[in-house]
């Protein structure tokens, strides 16, 4: 592979080529094999530090990229810097030019303002892998479900993906846009109209306010958490009447595909944007969802580790 | 040898466009005052030669934090005004979002004597509109009118009680001092930080709707009415706003408005940096939007330029997006962005360019500037129109740097900056032995 990454952060889809996500997910795919093995532990990272700045609390995705470095034999520090820590007079940059100071190679940070990754990554020397900014963008996230397509289905051009829930407000579904279009994918917005922009359609998204059409043809249907704080803020009248016209049930299934992959960020609100028996059904791939994660991870920590000075 | 405040600007352009004049010829200036050409001994004054500049009467900016009382880190009366002066301003309107906020006149006073010890061109206090800025209690009017305010303002925020704002218009009327509203519908904007389009969308941001400032625009239109009084809008940024500003006019509402380089030359796209430099409010909006502006700027239903200079410290806008202050300093950049962006792009001539930073907020504000009338005091703005050169914030006089303009690629500058016929700020050369060039 004559492929040669050159970034030293992972901020978005958006930023990057189809070759530079194809070489990531290739690059997946040698770590999933790792991770098979009985001994899961490689040295490329031996005597790198890799700090974990959780500004927005996370525990699935913490607990990923944690073992990832693990596995790649990083050195670790973890921050549970909530924002009230910045307001001490400190900021966010002061704060990690300091962890820079302490000779850390690579931040992975979480935080609520969209933007706050790409801004430090200008500032700083540090990579910075970006673990999911405001409502802008999740990249890890939309490589691990794009890997999962691609093991499953052997492709990724010319699938119809249907993402379904709180697309105003999701990066994961900023982040896998930018991704499933570059590599060729249908894609599809479906949910209320409160919450599903027409904007979208500008860069060549199908937007759906009705789900029945917009999952006639789909071979992938991920699904994003609702949260009730966007019924009290009037997105929608309740998570009743949500699930009701935007839920995936087993009834729902039998107008889809059957061999149609139904996904999930996680965590899942069980009989909100999706029943119980289509969760844990055989379409299904929200667990290995969360295996591929790990791999993925690794495999952007070892290409960002590998531009470092 | 500076005989320093008479002068014989000779040979320039001179571009007047209260009095309608826009031709080569010699200003003469002697003690301070616009005087007829050859009205004196010309040993009594210093001659400037000016071929290919453009001579206009002092620049006004109508829209200015100068930041003290209060926040001098970010800048104070003294480096402001020297920052309006690089900029070609000889007037500045100063808001009164200081702290102590400006609705007393012991805040009005202190910052008169200031800017009259330390300041290098005329500043201009306004007033707040309510107490606080807080659109709760009518503020002091009639005192602030005393202390020497010439506008009220609750610039940064908007009365959002229309009975109180219709009251305050009606009193402000009274009392003759014109009302700069900053439109913003509280709710509507939320905790936005960018304006809500396609990039918004895209970008996942929080964002505020130009139905926020159009809301209020629509409010003040009526309520002037009511009042019979006149309401300028401060730094209009939405098509729709211009919209209903010209219907208004055209209807005999006695409403102005102001635009700001920025609306004119910036849209939305630029947020996608994540620069906070490009954060302000009301935010950059579409190109539709902009371009609107601009035929708002042509048409005449935008009468004014005006920068909006808001100054922050590198500390206060080297953060997040979200959590960033909004605004940007422009009085270094006004003359160049609007001489590129509006008369080279051949929107406007110059003599309109220059009439919205004249004669356009001196009607408004009923003030007596703006004009290079004989009798004036001499205030004067020396631009060359055509000169290009890089826009460099290092070069800045003001005390912050937080500006979208630096490396912006200008056509169009500032040369120098007469008060009362002293020259404050020159990039001219030294006047060379003028026989031995010309002959
Ligand atoms: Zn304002």
């Amino acid at each position: 592979m004559d492929f040669q990454w050159t970034k030293k952060d992972l901020l978005d889809l958006y930023d990057l080529s189809r070759d530079e996500i194809l070489h990531i997910l290739n690059t997946a795919e040698e770590f999933k094999k790792v991770s098979q093995r009985n001994v899961k532990k490689v040295p490329a990272l031996r005597g790198r530090t890799v700090v974990n700045l959780f500004v927005e609390p996370s525990t699935r995705t913490r607990v990923s990229f944690e073992l990832a470095e693990q596995r790649l034999s990083a050195d670790i520090i973890n921050m549970n810097a909530d924002v009230s820590s910045f307001r001490k007079g400190e900021t966010l940059l002061d704060t990690l030019k300091n962890i820079q100071a302490l000779q850390a190679d690579i931040v992975v940070m979480r935080h609520q303002a969209t933007g706050a990754p790409n801004f430090l990554a200008r500032e700083l020397n540090m990579g910075v892998v970006n673990a999911g900014d405001g409502a802008h963008s999740h990249p890890t996230q939309a490589l691990l479900d794009i890997f999962t397509i691609r093991e499953k289905k052997g492709r990724i051009e010319g699938l119809n993906v249907v993402i379904v829930g709180d697309i105003l407000h999701s990066r994961v579904a900023r982040s896998n846009v930018w991704g499933l279009l570059k590599l060729g994918a249908n894609v599809t917005f479906a949910g209320p109209a409160t919450l599903v922009p027409r904007e979208f359609e500008k860069i060549g998204v199908r937007v759906c306010h009705n789900l029945k059409d917009a999952l006639a043809e789909a071979d992938v249907v991920n699904l994003l958490r609702i949260q009730l704080e966007r019924q009290q803020r009037g997105y929608f009248p309740s998570l009743g009447e949500y699930s009701r016209f935007f839920g995936i049930h087993p009834e729902t299934l039998r107008y889809i595909k059957r061999d149609a992959l139904i996904m999930h960020p996680g965590p899942i609100n069980r009989g909100v944007e999706i029943d119980s028996a289509v969760a844990d059904g055989p379409q299904s791939v929200i667990l290995e969802q969360v295996t591929n994660g790990l791999a993925v991870r690794m495999a952007v920590l070892f290409l960002v580790a590998g531009c470092l000075k | 040898m500076k005989k320093n405040n008479s002068w014989i600007l000779k040979g320039g352009r001179i571009i007047d466009p209260a009095n309608h004049i826009d031709r080569i010829g010699d200003l003469w200036i002697r003690d301070g005052r616009i005087v007829e050409p050859d009205s004196f001994d010309p040993a009594l004054a210093e001659t400037v030669n000016l071929h290919g500049l453009v001579v206009a009467p002092g620049l006004i900016d109508m829209h200015v934090h100068l930041r003290q009382p209060g926040n001098t880190d970010a800048e104070t009366i003294r480096t402001g005004t020297m920052a309006a002066a690089a900029g070609g301003f000889t007037s500045i309107v100063a808001m009164p979002n200081t702290s102590p906020c400006a609705d007393n006149a012991a805040t009005i006073q202190y910052i008169k004597e200031f800017a009259a010890r330390e300041g290098v061109v005329k500043v201009l206090p306004s007033g707040a509109l309510s107490v606080g800025r807080k659109g709760e209690e009518m503020s002091p009017v009639g005192s602030l009118k005393a202390a020497g305010v010439v506008a009220l303002t609750d610039d940064g925020s908007c009365i959002q009680n229309n009975e109180l704002m219709r009251h305050v218009v009606e009193y402000a009327g009274n009392f003759g001092l014109p009302v700069l509203e900053h439109c913003e519908d509280k709710f509507l904007a939320g905790d936005g930080v960018m304006h809500e389009g396609y990039w918004s969308v895209l970008l996942g941001m929080k964002a505020m709707p130009a139905a926020a400032e159009e809301v209020i625009v629509a409010r003040d239109i009526i309520l002037s009415r009511l009042a019979s009084w006149k309401i300028h809008i401060q730094h209009v940024s939405s098509a729709q706003s211009v919209k209903m500003i010209r219907a208004a006019q055209a209807d005999g509402v006695r409403i102005s408005a102001e635009a700001t380089p920025h609306h004119i030359a910036l849209t939305d796209v630029e947020i996608k940096k994540f620069d906070t430099n490009y954060k302000m409010n009301p935010p950059l909006r579409s190109e539709e939007d902009r371009m609107a502006v601009i035929e708002g700027l042509q048409d005449g239903t935008i009468a004014v330029i005006a920068t909006d200079h808001a100054p922050h410290t590198q500390t206060a806008k080297l953060v997040e997006f979200d959590h960033a202050p909004f605004g940007i300093i422009g009085l270094e950049t006004a003359v160049p962005v609007a001489l590129t962006e509006l008369y080279h792009k051949n929107y406007l001539s110059l003599s309109q360019v220059i009439s919205k930073f004249t004669v356009g907020p001196a009607s408004i504000l009923g003030i007596d500037a703006g004009t290079l009338s004989v009798g004036a005091a001499a205030d004067v703005t020396i631009i060359d129109p055509d000169c290009e050169y890089i826009v460099d914030v290092n070069d800045f006089y003001s005390k912050s740097r937080n500006t979208p303009f630096n490396g912006y690629a200008a056509k169009g500058r500032t040369m120098a900056t007469f008060v009362d016929g002293v020259c404050i700020f020159s990039l001219l050369k030294e006047s060379e032995p003028e026989d031995e060039e010309s002959k």
